[in-house]
C-alpha cells in the first residue's frame, strides 16, 4: 500500500529537482549546437549553405553580395557549419534569447579581391514585411 | 438500453496529442469505439519532391519528436541500401547507443504520462526527473536534446571520446539506480494495479490477427521484435525481446519498464564493445539512389517501416512511413468495448498513442 513513501521521504532530504530559472542557469556542454554566426569577412558567399539547409533559413545574393539568415526559420541542425567550404560558419553553445519580434539577419559581405583590404560586416535588422516578401519570392516555386 | 455518444478527445487533459474517439456508451460501459484522425497532418511525406534526399533525414526527424534519431536511421538504412554504401562499424554501435537512449527517454516519458493518466502525479514527476538525466546525455553528445540530426547516409555526424562515454556509463549507472527505486511502486503499488489489472486484454490470438506491434504485441506473448533483424550492430548485441503474457494494461507497463533496464544493458554492451575507426564514409563518386526497399526498425512504440523508392535523381521519387501508432490503433478498438468510461484514459494510452507520427 505504502510503495511510494521511502521515495517521498528520501524528498525531503535531497536537492531539489528543479532550478530557479533565469535566476540559475544551468552551464551547457561543450558542443551544443546554439546560435548561428556567420564570420562575414571570411565569407566567400559560395551559397553552399543556403543550398544545403533543409529548412531553407539562408539566402545567399551574389550579386548583391548579402547573406541573409532567419534565425526563425532555422532547426539549428548544424548542417551548413559542417559543409561551409571556408570555416567561416560557427555555432555558439548558447541558445538565441526568446523574442517576441521577427528577427532576420542580412550580412553585407564584400567581393572577392586577393589584395582586398578587411571591411567590417554589418548587422542591421530589417523591417519584417519587407524580408517576408524578399523570402517568398526566393523560394523554389513547388511543381 | 438507450444508447449515448460521447466524444473523448481530440483535446483531453491525459491526451498529449489529438486524436477523437467516438465512444458509444450504454449506461457507463462502453460498445463501441470509432477513431477520428487528421489533426495534426503535416504531409511530410510530399516534402520529398521538393526536398533532397540528404536534406530528408532533417525531415523524417521531424515525423516523430520523440524518436526521431530511429526515424533518422530507419531512413538513412533504406538509402543506404539502395546506394549500396557500406556503414562502418564504429558508427553502427553508435547508432545503437543513440537509438537505445531515445528508447529509454520515451519510455520514461510513457511510464510518467501513463501514472498520470491514473492520476498518480508524484509518480510523474519521478519519472520524468529520472527522464531529465537522458536529456543531459543526448544533449552533451550529439549537440541537441531531442531532435539530434546525428546520422547521416552513410555513417553519423559526432564521434564520442573515451572520456565522454565513459561519462556516458557512469550517468546511466546512477539512472539504473533511480529507475529501479521506482521499481516498486510502478509494479507492485495496490492502487497501480487497481487501475491496471485485467483492463484493455488481448489474447495472444487477437494481437497476432489485428497486427498489432512493439509492446502490445509483446505483452500479450509473442516475442517479435525488429530488433531480432539484427539491423545496425543489433546482430552483434545478443539481444533478446521482452515478453509478458497478460496481455492487459500492466503487462504492456511491464514490458516498457523492463526494456527500460534492457536498453540502458544494452548501451554498456555497445559501449564496451564499441570498435575504433571511421564514423562516417564519403558519398564522393556514388550516385543519387535509384531503386527501392523497405526499411525496418524497432521503435519506442514498436515496428517502423519506410518504403522508399528513387529514380536515379536528387530527390526521392517515394517515401512512405508506416508508423507503430497506426499499426495499434486498430487493437485499441478492439480493447475498448466493455470498460467503463473511467478506465478510457487508461486503455487509450496503454498503446503510448504518438498521433503526430501517425499522420505524418
Amino acid at each position: 500500500m505504502f510503495k511510494m513513501t521511502p521515495n517521498i521521504m528520501r524528498n525531503l532530504v535531497v536537492k531539489k529537482s528543479t532550478r530557479m530559472y533565469p535566476a540559475q542557469v544551468r552551464p551547457t556542454f561543450d558542443k551544443v549546437r546554439g546560435e548561428l554566426i556567420n564570420d562575414i569577412e571570411s565569407c566567400i558567399l559560395c551559397g553552399t549553405c543556403a543550398v544545403k539547409c533543409p529548412s531553407q533559413c539562408i539566402a545567399v545574393d551574389k550579386k548583391v553580395y548579402t547573406w541573409t539568415y532567419d534565425p526563425f526559420a532555422c532547426v539549428y541542425c548544424g548542417v551548413c557549419v559542417d559543409t561551409c567550404p571556408v570555416k567561416c560558419l560557427s555555432q555558439k553553445t548558447q541558445y538565441r534569447p526568446p523574442t517576441g519580434e521577427r528577427l532576420i539577419i542580412t550580412l553585407q559581405g564584400q567581393p572577392r579581391k586577393k589584395d582586398k583590404t578587411k571591411d567590417k560586416g554589418s548587422e542591421k535588422e530589417t523591417p519584417p514585411d519587407q524580408e517576408m516578401e524578399k523570402d517568398a519570392s526566393a523560394e523554389t516555386p513547388e511543381p | 438500453m438507450r444508447k449515448t455518444v460521447i466524444p473523448f478527445g481530440p483535446q483531453h487533459p491525459v491526451l498529449p496529442e489529438p486524436i477523437h474517439l467516438k465512444l458509444t456508451v450504454e449506461d457507463e460501459r462502453i460498445t463501441e469505439a470509432i477513431p477520428n484522425l487528421g489533426y495534426v497532418h503535416r504531409g511530410l511525406e510530399r516534402l520529398a519532391d521538393v526536398r533532397d534526399f540528404h536534406q530528408m533525414i532533417q525531415v523524417v526527424e521531424r515525423v516523430c519528436g520523440i524518436c526521431s534519431v530511429i526515424h533518422a536511421l530507419c531512413y538513412c538504412q533504406g538509402v543506404e541500401e539502395i546506394m549500396g554504401v557500406e556503414v562502418p562499424p564504429r558508427a553502427r554501435y553508435l547508432r545503437v547507443m543513440w537509438s537505445e537512449l531515445h528508447r529509454i527517454q520515451s519510455h520514461l516519458l510513457w511510464l510518467g504520462l501513463f501514472s498520470d493518466s491514473f492520476g498518480f502525479e508524484s509518480l510523474f514527476m519521478q519519472f520524468w526527473r529520472v527522464r531529465e538525466r537522458i536529456m543531459d546525455i543526448s544533449e552533451a553528445t550529439t549537440g541537441n536534446r531531442v531532435i539530434v540530426s546525428v546520422n547521416v547516409i552513410g555513417g553519423v555526424r559526432r564521434n564520442p571520446d573515451p572520456e565522454q562515454l565513459r561519462w556516458v556509463l557512469s550517468q546511466l549507472e546512477w539512472v539504473e539506480e533511480e529507475v529501479r527505486r521506482l521499481e516498486n511502486t510502478m509494479l507492485e503499488d495496490y492502487t497501480v494495479k487497481k487501475r491496471t489489472v485485467g483492463k484493455g486484454v488481448l489474447t495472444r490470438q487477437q494481437v497476432y490477427e489485428l497486427g498489432a506491434v512493439g509492446p502490445v504485441l509483446r505483452g500479450s506473448g509473442v516475442a517479435q521484435d525488429a530488433r531480432q533483424t539484427g539491423y545496425a550492430a543489433y546482430g552483434e548485441l545478443h539481444f533478446e525481446p521482452i515478453v509478458e503474457i497478460d496481455g492487459d494494461c500492466y503487462a504492456r507497463s511491464k514490458v516498457r519498464f523492463r526494456e527500460t533496464l534492457a536498453s540502458i544493458d544494452l548501451i554498456r554492451r555497445a559501449v564496451n564493445r564499441m570498435p575504433e575507426g571511421e564514423i562516417r564514409v564519403k558519398l564522393k563518386g556514388v550516385k543519387p539512389p535509384k531503386g527501392e526497399t523497405v526499411s525496418r526498425v524497432e521503435q519506442p512504440r514498436g515496428e517502423l517501416l519506410y518504403y522508399l523508392k528513387g529514380c536515379g535523381e536528387k530527390t526521392l521519387d517515394r517515401v512512405r512511413i508506416r508508423t507503430p501508432t497506426f499499426a495499434n490503433i486498430p487493437p485499441l478498438l478492439v480493447m475498448l468495448p466493455g470498460h467503463y468510461l473511467s478506465d478510457v484514459p487508461v486503455v487509450t494510452l496503454s498503446i503510448d498513442p504518438c498521433i503526430s507520427c501517425t499522420e505524418r
